[in-house]
């Protein structure tokens, strides 16, 4: 869909509602690529995914294939995938382990783990014409690389913010939140990573993450298949089901409860869902895990972990957390209508395994390529995008909902109730920012 | 007539099982719920790893993991008025083949067969197909064999998948 005038993006962004270019035009997402992708911070992988020496993961950032290794002395790079010789990409799996060095397939370039230029076949070619330390014959690396609690990130640009002072205290609650759980204070990655491929945009992702508003539609179904089987298992066997179910079954919760959330808008796009829990369960497995925190912290840190309320932190542009279950999805754009989601969990060292299984139980139901309830949210996605590239039958996304009654405070945005669509709000003001509209 | 890779087997035995595969892509594809669950036993398990690798499913990920009330939950879902990504349809078609009985236990009347199957799902204007390897362990109850575990090794296991898999496949 071509704009009139591509010189002028801010007049797609309205306070209340937002032009459906921004989701549907491929001009305009190529130039969030280079103004948001290319330039904040993009989260690459977690240190634990590369245990040992020569072990690499492949990724995105945008469209940019990067690897991140573990060298020898454990340090850890990432890299562009792509051999300085003549272009091919280096590493054509998903993940794998290199003896010493990455080896191209194409000429036997060979490259140590930070990228730098091992050894060429028939050296004598290059005497006398170009050095093979040469930055133009190394594998380039990305323009900065900084790590947050094993957390990993990568930016394609050389200038901009620190990644601390670009997470600020919002997104940096995201990894708090996940390794204060655990009683060594960090967590270790569970070597799975479904992938799932989105047919929409991803800003329509993101946007889903924090609409409250949704659940008790979108996924009626999964919720009431829930509940009805929850009561069907306990006549059956007059035990109480798995945990897992109840994760499912909440996605009927009725509206007041969602009401009852907040949602925080940040600095730089990141935002937050929290919300009152209500009281810890007091069953056998919470208890061994909060005597494993206590042993480790003491009582009061104990309590002050256990009660943090975080349920989801977006983290801008591309990364969905959320850290009382330890799950993690990396958003990866391909196209303006498509969208690589990567999603991954991780195991808290320390704690009792009844509280990897709640993890895990978790990734099963919400996160698995058999997941019940993001069969109906992917269909919504889709739907959104095929609405969206339409020419006719209208040209805006409406986010008015409790607009203007948000209260603002140090550039920090909280919602006035749950279902505000403030994070939407506020994730496109950020996203003009960026976008230097 | 024997297997020249597997154990000796009656043909009467191999036809059995086939006819039950067979069966299994048929009540799967006419959506015939109640009679795909009538074909595991009371404790029979749906597993498709989430990596060829895996040994077992226990304590790992896996894309299915499903015993009895996680199968019935999942067609209650399905059939359910508002289940919003069924509304547009959605058919399939199995084909299933290559059947191998690779053990029989005599004692315990329990077969392990693999096989392999290919099928097409319709949804939305687009075909998008799967394929890969079945490993069934059977068990005899009265007269008919039952499913003790069923193990789905997709070829494209890795993925990425566009949309998950609401059914089994």
């Amino acid at each position: 869909m071509p704009l009139d005038n591509y010189n002028n993006l801010g007049s797609l962004v309205e306070p209340e509602r937002v032009h459906k270019a921004c989701y549907a035009d491929e001009k305009i997402f190529e130039k969030e690529l280079e103004n948001i992708f290319y330039k904040s911070w993009i989260y690459i992988g977690h240190e634990s995914q590369v245990p040992n020496p020569g072990d690499y993961w492949t990724t995105w950032v945008g469209r940019e294939r990067m690897i991140i290794c573990r060298d020898e002395e454990g340090n850890i790079h990432v890299l562009y995938n792509r051999c300085p010789h003549r272009g091919t990409l280096i590493c054509n799996n998903l993940h794998g382990n290199v003896p010493k060095a990455f080896r191209c397939p194409y000429h036997a370039w060979q490259f140590n783990m930070d990228g730098s230029l091992r050894n060429v076949p028939m050296k004598q070619g290059y005497e006398g014409i170009v050095d093979l330390t040469d930055p133009q014959l190394q594998m380039k690396r990305a323009e900065r690389q900084e790590t947050y609690r094993g957390f990993v990130f990568a930016s394609l640009s050389s200038d901009g913010p620190s990644l601390d002072e670009w997470l600020g205290k919002g997104a940096r609650a995201a990894f708090d939140d996940i390794c204060n759980r655990s009683p060594e204070g960090e967590c270790e990655i569970v070597m799975n990573c479904f992938r799932i491929i989105q047919h929409s945009n991803w800003k329509i992702f993101l946007e889903n993450q924090l609409d409250a508003v949704h659940p008790s539609i979108t996924h009626h179904s999964t919720g009431d298949a829930a509940a009805q089987e929850q009561k069907i298992y306990k006549q059956k066997t007059g035990e109480e089901p798995p945990m897992g179910y109840q994760f499912l079954a909440d996605f009927t919760l009725p509206y007041e409860k969602w009401d009852s959330l907040d949602t925080i808008g940040h600095p730089y796009g990141h935002t937050v869902l929290a919300g009152y829990m209500g009281l810890r369960p007091k069953d056998p497995i919470t208890v061994s895990h909060e005597e494993a925190l206590t042993k480790a912290y003491g009582v009061e840190r104990m309590d002050a972990i256990l009660s943090t309320n975080v349920h989801h932190v977006l983290v801008y542009p591309c990364l969905s957390v959320q850290p009382p279950l330890q799950q993690l999805r990396a958003v990866r754009p391909l196209a303006a209508n498509k969208t690589l989601t990567e999603i991954w969990h991780f195991r808290l060292k320390g704690a009792p395994e009844g509280i990897y299984e709640r993890s895990l139980a978790y990734y099963y139901h919400v996160n698995s390529p058999s997941t019940m309830v993001n069969a109906d949210d992917l269909n919504n996605f889709r739907a959104c995008q095929d609405g969206l590239s339409l020419e006719g039958g209208g040209d805006w996304v409406s986010f008015h909902r409790n607009y203007g009654q948000d209260p603002v405070e140090n550039g920090i945005t909280t919602s006035v109730t749950g279902m505000s669509e403030q994070p939407m709000r506020n994730m496109f003001s950020s996203w003009k920012e960026y976008m230097s509209v | 007539m024997s297997n020249r890779t597997g154990p000796v087997t009656s043909a009467d035995t191999q036809r059995e099982v086939e006819q039950l595969l067979y069966h299994q892509a048929e009540v799967l594809d006419e959506r015939r719920w109640e009679e795909w669950l009538d074909l595991f036993t009371e404790d029979g398990v749906y597993w498709m790893p989430a990596s060829a690798d895996q040994k077992t499913g226990e304590g790992q990920p896996n894309i299915f993991y499903e015993d009895h009330y996680l199968m019935d939950m999942r067609i209650r879902r399905v059939e359910h008025p508002y289940a919003h990504s069924q509304a547009a349809g959605h058919r399939t078609s199995h084909v299933v083949s290559n059947v191998m009985i690779k053990s029989e236990n005599h004692a315990s009347h329990e077969l392990v067969v693999t096989s392999r199957f290919h099928m097409v799902e319709y949804r939305l204007d687009d075909l998008r197909h799967f394929g890969g390897k079945y490993t069934h362990t059977l068990i005899k109850s009265d007269d008919a064999y039952k499913i003790k575990l069923q193990r789905v090794d997709l070829a494209n296991v890795e993925g990425p998948f566009d949309f998950v898999m609401q059914v089994w496949l």
